[in-house]
């Protein structure tokens, strides 16, 4: 028999709870110091890269993008500066993925969440929208009151509300146009855009990332960081102790006090913290954390709490950098009465240099020596082999000339392997010391049907390899290929 | 399960479904309303389906739907716009010669990609998908062609056909002169040994050089030629080299002098359109052994 229970008085059941944490709004205040200043300089930096660099020419000859940085899909190539890509050389971008991560740990073992507090684009778009939100509704104080206000709008107030919106929504505009400008000749595009021209995919493309800049920077913000991404995670398993974070001196801070009464207590002689409780560094942060509790996943290391910690400090006469970039061996170092050491060359920071320094060197040294002329060679399947009337064997290949370069080309191609083999190309009449001439216009390749025949006599009967040779006439660049020669 | 009376359960305070087991009830969990709410939605979905695609299948044929819609249509539609991207270039195709085909980089790759889709569907099943040949089936990428190699007489044998029945077919046929009656038994296996011996291969003990020269001048030289070199003319193959059709030793010999060899190869004209025979040409000409 069940017995009866009373569901009311069962223990709690945390499963019944909200799986959600609400977002509580953060309201950033205004600052000035060394990192915010920092920070506006790589944002006009990262900015006017992003925005503008579409814009650069770059010299390449006639019938060739001018574009400095190009991603040209319809015909498979990228473009940056003088570095020309065909889509087979992607494994320069896997080399440029491997440099990207490791200088993101060398920045996380010197000096924290660099990337994240500084160049991350999330943080770099938000920074901006925050700087039109306080330009258009003011401070922090005046952005809580205005939002927690229950009066009824005026008209004022709404033009604001709307002038933020259609700035924000401008910006996201603009960040979606320069987008779709890398994948097109940009000065083109622009004119096909104002017109009404440009490809609908064009358009598509300006209104997702318009629609995301102005949710990411507008809305979700913070919660990007806090949430969405996975670097604070690997960051956090990353680091170790030696790394310079954003960090509360905790050694000087404490015990916090008013300033009047640290004031009183000192002229008695007594030890008194720094921390003055003015919550600045807590106003100012865009994530909306209080540094002073220690590191913590959702602080992105901007530097701003340092900014305005220091300028409190300055007021109250007393030393700068009670928040800076520092580490807890440190802090316990000067509890203990020693001095701060900082270990900038360690064994990670020396390996992850050197992995940058490798990686760097080997794509460096492959882009620079690569080939602009290359061959492949593809066996036929079938028949893999002939028997002529005479006797003698035929293989057929499929041959695909690569010419890399800004300019046509006249290759010749040869074979060697098999004795007294001679070499025809489908379609090709022109021969030079038996080796047919191949036209290969700039920046292109040509597939070729080529036949090589060889006599039974001073040849084995199983399948030999065999080596075609290329080699531009003019220039003398030569590249080959290896296949076999096969016996019916 | 006998009393479908449902009450409420004191456990979890939710209604049961009145089903019974042994003292253990049944708990009413229903579907989700969103969810069932979307179900009924798909029904009514569907049932506008019905109404403008095709749907319901009549005595003869179907309801067609308001909107007239048909896949077949459809194809139609795309056939003939990738009928219209390709046009230009079968036209261009069709107006040039063979050989300037062939001079063309950009002619010679359509009609090599061309005539490999069309060899694919109508020559691989006899002369294999790389046109290697088989018993009975040239080998299309040597150098040895029973009605000749040229691009023009490549083109000429895939338009007529070989004893195809079309008007303009290459005729002329391999004798019977066992079944015929014309040669003995005897005869045959010397002709035979001749013939290996024509191209260099081993004659049987006691073969007789003499009288198979005889044998060959009286029944094959009208055909095959004097010392065998063939007449693509006819059709007649070259005797002297070491490419054989039906095979070079002693047996199929004398089964292809005693019963003869007619191979069929069909006519394409009018199958396939002009541009695309001489796609066709092109691509087996340049397979290798074209002259």
């Amino acid at each position: 028999m069940n017995r009866p229970v009373n569901p009311k008085a069962l223990p709690l059941d945390d499963d019944n709870g909200p799986l959600y944490v609400a977002q509580k709004k953060v309201y950033p205040q205004s600052i000035s110091g060394t990192f915010r200043r920092i920070k506006w300089g790589l944002m006009a930096f990262c900015l006017g890269v992003y925005y503008f660099l579409p814009f650069v020419r770059w010299n390449r000859g006639l019938g060739a993008p001018s574009q400095a940085v190009l991603i040209d899909l319809p015909n498979s190539r990228f473009y940056f500066f003088f570095i020309e890509l065909w889509p087979q050389e992607v494994y320069y971008f896997t080399g440029l993925l491997i440099v990207a991560a490791v200088a993101l740990f060398l920045m996380n073992s010197v000096g924290g969440r660099i990337w994240c507090g500084y160049l991350c684009p999330q943080t770099v778009w938000t920074d901006l929208f925050y700087a039109v939100e306080r330009l258009i509704e003011g401070d922090r104080r005046e952005r809580m009151k205005k939002d927690k206000s229950s009066d009824p709008m005026k008209l004022e107030r709404i033009s604001e509300i709307v002038l933020k919106h259609s700035i924000w929504l401008l910006i996201g505009w603009w960040t979606g146009g320069a987008w779709v400008l890398y994948f097109n000749d940009a000065p083109t595009l622009v004119r096909e855009l104002v017109t009404f021209q440009a490809p609908m995919i064009a358009y598509i493309w300006i209104g997702i990332l318009t629609a995301t800049t102005y949710v990411l920077a507008g809305f979700m913000r913070e919660q990007v960081c806090t949430y969405m991404c996975p670097w604070p995670r690997i960051q956090a398993a990353l680091t170790d102790e030696w790394a310079l974070n954003v960090t509360y001196r905790y050694d000087r801070g404490e015990k916090r006090t008013s300033v009047k009464k640290a004031a009183e207590l000192r002229a008695l002689g007594e030890q008194v913290g720094d921390c003055v409780d003015c919550y600045q560094c807590v106003a100012v942060c865009p994530t909306g954390i209080d540094i002073r509790n220690g590191p913590q996943l959702e602080c992105i290391q901007c530097g701003l709490c340092i900014d305005a910690c220091d300028n409190v400090m300055t007021k109250i006469g007393r030393p700068k950098r009670l928040i800076g970039y520092d580490n807890d061996v440190n802090i316990q170092r000067r509890q203990e009465g020693k001095a701060p050491i900082y270990r900038i060359v360690r064994a990670r920071t020396v390996a992850y240099s050197a992995i940058i320094a490798a990686v760097g060197g080997i794509m460096v040294y492959t882009l620079a020596t690569r080939s602009l002329l290359d061959v492949n060679v593809l066996h036929d399947r079938n028949p893999v082999a002939v028997r002529l009337s005479d006797g003698s064997i035929r293989n057929a290949y499929t041959v695909r000339l690569l010419n890399k370069s800004g300019y046509d080309r006249v290759i010749a191609i040869d074979a060697t392997g098999p004795v007294n083999a001679t070499i025809h190309v489908i379609g090709i009449d022109s021969v030079t010391q038996d080796r047919p001439m191949i036209v290969v216009p700039r920046d292109s390749t040509s597939e070729l049907r080529v036949l090589v025949t060889a006599p039974v006599e001073g040849n084995p009967e199983k399948s030999i390899p065999i080596r075609f040779h290329v080699t531009d006439i003019g220039l003398g660049e030569a590249a080959s290929a290896t296949d076999n020669f096969v016996a019916p | 399960m006998t009393d479908h009376h449902s009450d409420i359960d004191p456990v979890s305070g939710r209604t049961t479904t009145g089903h019974e087991w042994d003292g253990i009830k049944e708990l009413n969990t229903p579907l989700p309303r969103w969810w069932v709410i979307t179900f009924y939605l798909t029904i009514v979905w569907a049932i506008g389906y019905w109404i403008v695609y095709p749907a319901w299948p009549l005595i003869s044929g179907n309801t067609t739907g308001l909107f007239g819609y048909s896949t077949r249509a459809d194809v139609a539609v795309e056939l003939a716009n990738l009928e219209k991207i390709r046009g230009a270039k079968m036209v261009a195709l069709g107006a040039a010669s063979l050989a300037d085909i062939e001079k063309d980089p950009a002619l010679l790759a359509l009609a090599r990609a061309k005539g490999k889709t069309v060899f694919g569907d109508n020559c691989a099943p006899c002369h294999g998908s790389g046109g290697a040949g088989a018993k009975g089936y040239p080998n299309l990428n040597d150098d040895d062609w029973l009605w000749g190699g040229s691009l023009d007489q490549i083109m000429q044998t895939i338009q007529f056909g070989a004893r195809s029945g079309h008007a303009k077919t290459h005729e002329g046929q391999m004798l019977a002169f066992g079944k015929d009656g014309v040669l003995k038994p005897d005869e045959i296996v010397t002709a035979a040994n001749y013939v290996r011996a024509l191209s260099g291969l081993p004659t049987r003990k006691g073969y007789d050089a003499a009288k198979g020269e005889k044998i060959f001048a009286e029944n094959c030289v009208a055909c095959h030629g004097d010392g065998g070199k063939g007449n693509p003319e006819m059709g007649a193959p070259n005797l002297t080299d070491k490419i054989w059709l039906y095979g070079s030793d002693e047996a199929s010999l004398i089964e292809t002098i005693s019963q003869g060899r007619a191979g069929v190869m069909p006519a394409w004209e009018g199958r396939l359109d002009p541009a695309t025979i001489k796609a066709m040409a092109v691509y087996v000409h340049s397979l290798g052994g074209g002259k």
